[in-house]
């Protein structure tokens, strides 16, 4: 079966960005697929590449580029909710002149029309709550 | 856009108080993204997101935007199911008359039909 799965809390802040790291490993070890995850709201954190955990404490930013390098998982930000947020690639942050851009390299930033499309294709839609 | 499916029915649950958080903001968003790009979408205000739909809000006095004044526009984007949990609204007192859209309350056993009706939900 093929999953998306939407992340809303924020990793620091909420369980909520690891439940679904987890739950994706889970669905991808049971043979599942997985199309797109989007991170909205304040799940856009997991794609903050200045992220900076203590160093026994999972990186979150790393763990689902890991996924998404082994299971080719679309992984999908919420531009509006980004770059609110200072989550920016290099193009926002030349286009609203930032000193420095943070989007880790396998996240790309995009807008909720990708969460619209994941929902119309995937056989599952699973938020993980804020 | 592609899709396996077209004929989806697209069930979104609003949970969040409207000044709390911004979810309630961001997740009425989603909506009007959705239905912009033509989804059969329903929405469904449980909890304490029917105090979302209060008419008459004054948020300006915390400089927040009027979240009834988007929540409003879910008919113009040609969402005409729009839902509100009969016992969410009795906890705060409130009637249809008080709300800035017309709404169908739906009891319990209404909201686990509209559940088990949708091809996918998705909870804010």
């Amino acid at each position: 079966m093929e999953y998306s799965l939407v992340v809303l809390g924020d990793p620091h802040s909420t369980a909520s960005a690891t439940t679904a790291l987890n739950f994706a490993r889970s669905l991808l070890k049971g043979g599942h697929d997985i199309f797109r995850v989007f991170f909205y709201h304040g799940g856009v954190q997991c794609a903050n590449d200045l992220t900076t955990p203590a160093q026994d404490e999972a990186r979150l930013p790393d763990e689902w580029a890991a996924l998404k390098k082994q299971h080719n998982i679309d992984l999908v930000v919420c531009i509006a909710a980004g770059i609110k947020r200072g989550v920016l690639d290099q193009s926002e942050a030349e286009r609203h002149e930032k000193t420095c851009s943070n989007l880790h390299p396998a996240f790309e930033l995009s807008g909720l029309g990708q969460l619209v499309e994941a929902t119309e294709r995937s056989d599952r839609i699973i938020t993980f709550g804020a | 856009m592609n899709s396996k499916n077209q004929a989806k029915q697209i069930l979104v649950t609003l949970s969040q108080s409207p000044y709390g958080g911004t979810l309630a903001r961001e997740a009425i968003d989603y909506c009007l993204a959705a239905a912009a790009f033509e989804q059969n979408v329903q929405v469904l205000f449980t909890g304490d997101a029917v105090l979302q739909l209060i008419k008459d809000q004054h948020p300006e006095a915390i400089k927040q935007k009027n979240i009834s004044k988007t929540a409003s526009a879910l008919p113009i984007y040609g969402i005409e199911n729009v839902y509100a949990d009969q016992n969410s609204l009795d906890l705060y007192n409130l009637k249809p008359e008080n709300l800035c859209l017309p709404v169908t309350v739906v009891s319990t056993r209404q909201i686990a039909d509209l559940l088990a009706n949708s091809s996918s939900t998705l909870n804010f």
